[in-house]
């Protein structure tokens, strides 16, 4: 926070350049066309996070962002395979569809705290996981697969965006979507934090019986900051559903919600970026383990428990001690 | 003198247990008045069911005439009333100074999509509360400790910094729980000072309190509960010679009721 007005203007530059630039420039140089599918993973990973990350900064462990992604994805793949919508009208729809049953999810559980509403939230994986594989609509254990790339989205007749179908490099486009709504995503968490709501969601987090004695109305506000976290599940949602061209009851799980929430540990809970880097390591921590072969899990978490005991504040809180440092 | 707060025929049960029995009393505008009673008289239940915590089971509570009993918390704070908390109960990971500006949050004109975009009646708020809460930093002595982070003051200024933060609501009656609890002659004598200043700038204040020296010293009038009933009223020489306070303080030492 002590940083510069032009130092971060700074920063937000080089990072838009590296992901909007750097990034396609290197892969187009070096062949490794595999990595956009990597890279848009991780940046619409670090979405569905970035959800989680909001509902511990109002003082809640949630382990139910799996539900929202699957269910954003279905919404999505739905309205585009039964009733011909453009995936472009779907994206926001999920989105929304996920936020208003968030508020009617969230209502009763968000009054739960700690390992309680911890474990609601993990059940609730399990439900979606379950209802996706019961309901009549989203075609069971089959799930909803061929599902057509994005078209292009003209508005006036001005094509905005190139039917997906057409072009000759679909991962870059996918990739592009996906870091647009990254850095979206996270501009809008920036500002939230930065602005006197975050102020709010910092006083529910830290005593929510003195919120309530300054007239703050904190169950408004925690369904309020849950929607919002359940939007960018749904979304997020949505555009793996449309990369893979499928959606299965077993496209997001348990462990895909646990995920979301080591990333916030991971990268740093105080810190709005945490997110972020906390997928970016996890993901790419995860496959260069691969080599390890059956060791894989075991080096991994043992890792990640030793980065927990060392770095209890995230990755971030790093730069925050150099500083301070310095 | 108006009265500013009005509670009547106040029952609270818990299961079989009448924790506060038909109270009824109420506080003059401007007025420092007192509940006091040995332990487990029932006095945080009638804390609880005045600030909107607890929903009475009979009875009510009026502000200015208005009903507030049973509504949320968060509202009758909107509407007046206030408390504090017995324990140190503040943002602890907040610095002091954003402690006592977050709490001037019911004062504000900007929606929350304002604050989001920064709208100008959110700039407006922000300006006003950054110098509000500086004043009241200062009428409290905190003005130096305004950038520390709130968990590291010391006992004596978080009491005051629970206090600040009340103050920022704009409250018109403040309640404030067991504000000497746990504090040293000198500490209490501290606090003493500073309800009354907070008084003096025209605020109405409710205290439930244990420590019967500061109370007698401060109070213009008390109110007495035993076993959830009201036993007594009346001004501090009045309930030092009632006979009912003396019996329900028997057995404890006589200076607890500052004789």
């Amino acid at each position: 926070m002590t940083l510069s007005r032009n130092i971060k203007i700074a920063a937000v530059v080089v990072f838009l350049a590296i992901v909007f630039i750097a990034v396609p420039a290197v892969i187009s140089a070096s062949g490794r066309f595999d990595l956009y599918y990597t890279l848009t993973s991780v940046a619409l990973l670090s979405i569905a996070s970035a959800g989680v990350w909001l509902t511990f900064y109002i003082g809640r462990i949630n382990i139910g962002q799996g539900a929202y992604a699957l269910m954003g994805g279905y919404v999505s793949a739905i309205l585009v395979m039964n009733h011909g919508w453009s995936f472009w009208l779907t994206l926001p729809v999920a989105g929304l569809f996920c936020a208003a049953a968030s508020v009617l999810i969230g209502l009763p559980i968000l009054r739960l705290r700690g390992v309680y509403f911890a474990m609601v939230t993990l059940v609730l994986t399990e439900v979606a996981r379950l209802l996706a594989l019961a309901l009549p609509i989203t075609n069971g254990a089959k799930g909803i697969v061929s599902i057509p790339l994005p078209g292009a989205l003209s508005v006036f007749g001005i094509t905005l965006i190139p039917d997906f179908a057409t072009l000759q490099n679909s991962r870059l486009a996918f990739y592009l979507l996906a870091v647009t709504l990254m850095v979206a995503c996270f501009a809008v968490m920036y500002r939230l934090v930065n602005s006197r709501i975050g102020k709010l969601c910092q006083s529910l987090q830290q005593n929510e019986e003195l919120a309530s004695s300054i007239g703050v109305n904190i169950a408004y506000l925690r369904v309020i900051a849950y929607a919002v976290s359940s939007f960018f599940g749904g979304v997020s949602g949505a555009i793996f559903a449309a990369i893979s061209q499928s959606i299965y009851p077993s496209s997001f799980t348990v462990t895909d919600s646990v995920n979301f929430m080591l990333n916030c540990f991971l990268g740093g809970l105080g810190y709005v970026f945490g997110p972020m880097l906390g997928t970016l390591v996890l993901y790419f921590g995860w496959d260069l383990l691969f080599q390890t072969g059956q060791f894989q899990l075991l080096i991994y978490s043992g890792l990640m428990i030793v980065l927990m005991l060392v770095l209890p504040n995230g990755l971030l809180s790093l730069a925050e001690m150099t500083r301070k440092k310095g | 003198m108006a009265e500013m707060l009005e509670v009547s025929g106040l029952t609270k049960r818990f299961g079989g247990l009448v924790a506060v029995n038909n109270v009824s009393f109420s506080v003059r505008e401007k007025e420092i008045l007192s509940v006091i009673g040995p332990n487990g008289a029932g006095k945080s239940t009638l804390f609880k069911l005045i600030s909107s915590f607890l929903k009475p089971t009979t009875g009510e509570v009026r502000l200015k005439g208005e009903r507030i009993s049973g509504l949320a918390p968060h509202i009758a704070a909107r509407r007046g009333v206030v408390r504090t908390f017995q324990e140190t109960t503040i943002f602890k990971n907040m610095s002091v100074r954003d402690n006592v500006i977050i709490a001037h949050h019911l004062r504000s004109k900007a929606s929350l999509f304002g604050f989001f975009l920064g709208t100008g009646a959110a700039k407006v708020d922000e300006a006003a509360f950054g110098q509000s809460a500086d004043e009241i930093l200062a009428l409290l002595g905190l003005s130096s400790l305004a950038n520390e982070t709130a968990r590291n003051l010391p006992h004596g200024h978080l009491r005051a910094l629970g206090i600040a933060i009340g103050l920022a609501t704009s409250p018109s009656i403040l309640l404030l729980d067991e504000p000497f609890a746990g504090m040293n002659h000198d500490e209490t004598m501290r606090m003493v000072e500073m309800v009354r200043r907070l008084r003096e700038r025209g605020l109405t204040i409710l205290l439930v309190e244990h420590d019967m020296p500061a109370v007698m010293k401060i109070s213009d009038r008390l109110v007495v509960l035993n076993f959830g009933q009201k036993i007594a009223e009346g001004t501090p020489s009045e309930i030092q010679a009632d006979e009912k306070v003396i019996e329900a303080y028997l057995g404890s030492e006589d200076e607890a009721i500052g004789l």
